[in-house]
């Protein structure tokens, strides 16, 4: 079953006078439980096409159904409720909430879906230790190393059950070491939990352990193959 | 503590500085209008008490329409019976009738028109401070008969001093002539010109003699244990005395109906003390608009990553607005508290205005004034300054409204 469907999308920026083609009439489908990298050189359209599919931004023209729900058809709040209960987000920059601790970061995301706080806490002191950051619960971002935020922000993106998770650049600020660890940390859980993972990368690494990859260039897709058969 | 308040309070303490001063404005405005609040509400309660001190008392009992008409002919008969009710009424502190008449006095040199006031010595000493104003001679004594108090204006313009003979000739209740002799036995002066200038005193039974009263007086001036007791005792008043005025014709009036102008006189300092404290409010309020603006443009990127995590933008409005309130209370309870131990001090020692005891003493008002904490000035105060400041931090909460989360995530 396809969890993504874009169709012919198009998404174009104005910046001053100058007027950026994004997305170029782009189509792809992604099955449930896929593993994807969508890989590009930089201005290949890939965050735009990420942004996207999470229903952060509207595509110009084309249709874009996420598990079931087309999202161009929706409003900003339909949107923000999707965002919460079917996509996970992972960010080149971690972006978590400073203020809070790991746990609270993870439990936070649950707090808005009105999970009650016993469950809430022991849901996120799980996934905290499946990404191996049992006992630093109550570190805050700033305490934590760049690999460790990253970790909290997959264990935030995957613990409210989403249909999707979208990593944009997830390595790219992690040496290769710790960024192969935290590909591992997702490929179980894309494994264990069957969540359906895509990202976008210009890291070899990441491609590698993508099961499919897809090519961006201008806004077009360019090229798509599965891989590891 | 939910996660939306620890949120709310470590925000507050990113800047801990920032934090601190912006409490302390809010703060310092609450001082300022809680002490500001009493002061004046102190000096009000000061000023009536002064003010009813000199003349009018909390209240009077006179006949219908005699206050705005002063016609002799308008009369309270039976004095005595009013004496004996209020005697029984327990918030009376003290009573005294009165009688008046506009008459001609003359000395040897000059003749002016003036009021001549009827009253009972040992009394109106009680109600009044007639008896410490006296700057020469003497008080009057329930002895005297034609014996005179003279304002010290009118004495100077009649060229007269103690031991000097007044001719006063006016009309008497019936019609006749109301004429007599009378020494001055003392000048007093209130430092008020219109009393000074136009008031001669003499003793209430020479009074009804002289202008034929037959018993009767115009007015019978109350003072109540106190200010707050007005009301009661006006009720009682009331009440009572339709058991000795069968026929209605007597009225009770209080102070503020006796002297319109001095309440409008303290509606008016009110008004004005509102605009300045009003003005203060905003310049405080837009030191946390300022605050609240820096936030959401240090915090965009933040704001955006809570929306693509599935945040409603109302649900940040509240979380921001949360952050504000805290901010806001935190700075009103600390100003609560400071401005009630301000207040409290002056209380307790009171506040001597240099230069203007002589002045002060001249409206019969003591140099030393006292504000009077009370909880209404605290919650008017801070209720203000709590109202304006939040309304301030809404504009920014409402703004972030208006963010698209790939926008805000673009921000640095």
């Amino acid at each position: 079953m396809d969890i993504v469907k874009c169709t012919k999308v198009t998404k174009t920026y104005r910046q001053d006078t100058v007027v950026v083609r994004a997305l170029s009439g782009a189509s792809l489908s992604i099955q449930e439980g896929g593993f994807v990298a969508i890989a590009g050189p930089s201005g290949s359209g890939k965050t735009t096409l990420l942004n996207i599919i999470g229903g952060l931004d509207y595509a110009d023209s084309g249709r874009v159904v996420v598990d079931g729900n087309v999202l161009t058809d929706m409003s900003q709040s339909a949107l923000a409720h999707l965002r919460l209960h079917k996509v996970g987000f992972v960010f080149q920059a971690y972006n978590l909430i400073p203020v809070l601790s790991a746990l609270e970061n993870v439990e936070f995301v649950m707090l808005l879906q009105g999970v009650p706080p016993a469950e809430r806490r022991e849901r996120a002191k799980a996934i905290l230790d499946d990404v191996g950051l049992g006992g630093m619960y109550d570190r805050r971002p700033a305490e934590l190393s760049g690999g460790q935020q990253q970790r909290v922000a997959v264990a935030r993106s995957i613990v409210s059950n989403p249909s999707i998770v979208l990593a944009d650049e997830p390595t790219a600020n992690l040496d290769s070491k710790t960024g192969a660890s935290l590909l591992e940390i997702m490929q179980e859980m894309n494994e264990k939990k069957g969540v359906t993972f895509i990202f976008s990368t210009h890291d070899k690494m990441v491609m590698d352990y993508a099961r499919r990859l897809i090519y961006l260039r201008d806004g077009r897709i360019v090229e798509d193959k599965i891989r590891n058969g | 503590m939910s996660i939306d308040l620890k949120m709310a309070w470590r925000n507050i303490w990113r800047h801990p500085r920032r934090a601190i001063l912006t409490m302390a404005a809010i703060a310092f405005a609450t001082v300022l209008l809680v002490f500001m609040l009493s002061w004046q509400f102190g000096s009000y309660d000061t000023m009536i008490n002064a003010a009813v001190k000199v003349h009018t008392g909390h209240l009077q009992v006179q006949a219908a329409g005699y206050h705005e008409q002063q016609n002799m002919h308008l009369v309270v008969p039976d004095p005595v019976s009013v004496s004996r009710l209020l005697d029984d009424i327990p918030d009376v502190a003290a009573h005294t009738a009165r009688a008046t008449a506009f008459s001609l006095v003359s000395s040897h040199e000059r003749t002016y028109g003036v009021a001549v006031r009827g009253i009972d010595p040992t009394k109106e000493a009680q109600v009044t401070t007639v008896g410490q104003v006296i700057r020469q001679g003497k008080y009057l004594s329930d002895d005297d008969a034609a014996q005179a108090l003279v304002g010290g204006l009118l004495a100077k313009n009649l060229r007269v001093g103690v031991g000097d003979e007044l001719v006063l000739l006016g009309q008497g209740r019936d019609g006749s002539i109301a004429a007599t002799v009378v020494q001055v036995a003392g000048i007093f002066s209130y430092g008020q010109d219109e009393l000074d200038r136009n008031v001669i005193y003499i003793p209430l039974p020479y009074f009804q003699e002289v202008y034929s009263m037959q018993g009767a007086v115009h007015e019978v001036v109350v003072l109540g244990t106190s200010l707050e007791a007005v009301p009661r005792i006006k009720r009682s008043v009331s009440a009572e005395l339709k058991t000795i005025d069968k026929k209605n014709k007597l009225v009770v009036l209080d102070w503020m109906e006796l002297m319109p102008g001095l309440i409008q006189s303290i509606q008016m300092d009110l008004i004005s003390g509102f605009i300045m404290y009003l003005i203060l409010i905003i310049v405080v309020a837009f030191s946390i608009l300022n605050t609240f603006l820096m936030v959401i443009f240090e915090r965009t990127r933040e704001f955006g990553v809570f929306m693509a995590l599935g945040t409603t933008p109302g649900r940040l409005t509240r979380l921001l607005l949360l952050e504000s309130t805290t901010l806001t209370l935190l700075g009103t309870a600390m100003g609560i508290v400071a401005g009630s131990l301000v207040t409290w001090y002056f209380q307790v020692h009171g506040i001597v205005i240099s230069g203007t005891s002589e002045m002060l003493q001249q409206y019969g008002l003591p140099e030393r004034m006292y504000p009077q904490l009370s909880t209404l000035s605290i919650a008017v105060g801070a209720g203000l300054v709590l109202a304006i400041t939040l309304a301030a931090a809404l504009y920014p909460a409402l703004k972030v409204r208006r963010l698209r989360p790939v926008e805000a995530m673009r921000a640095v």
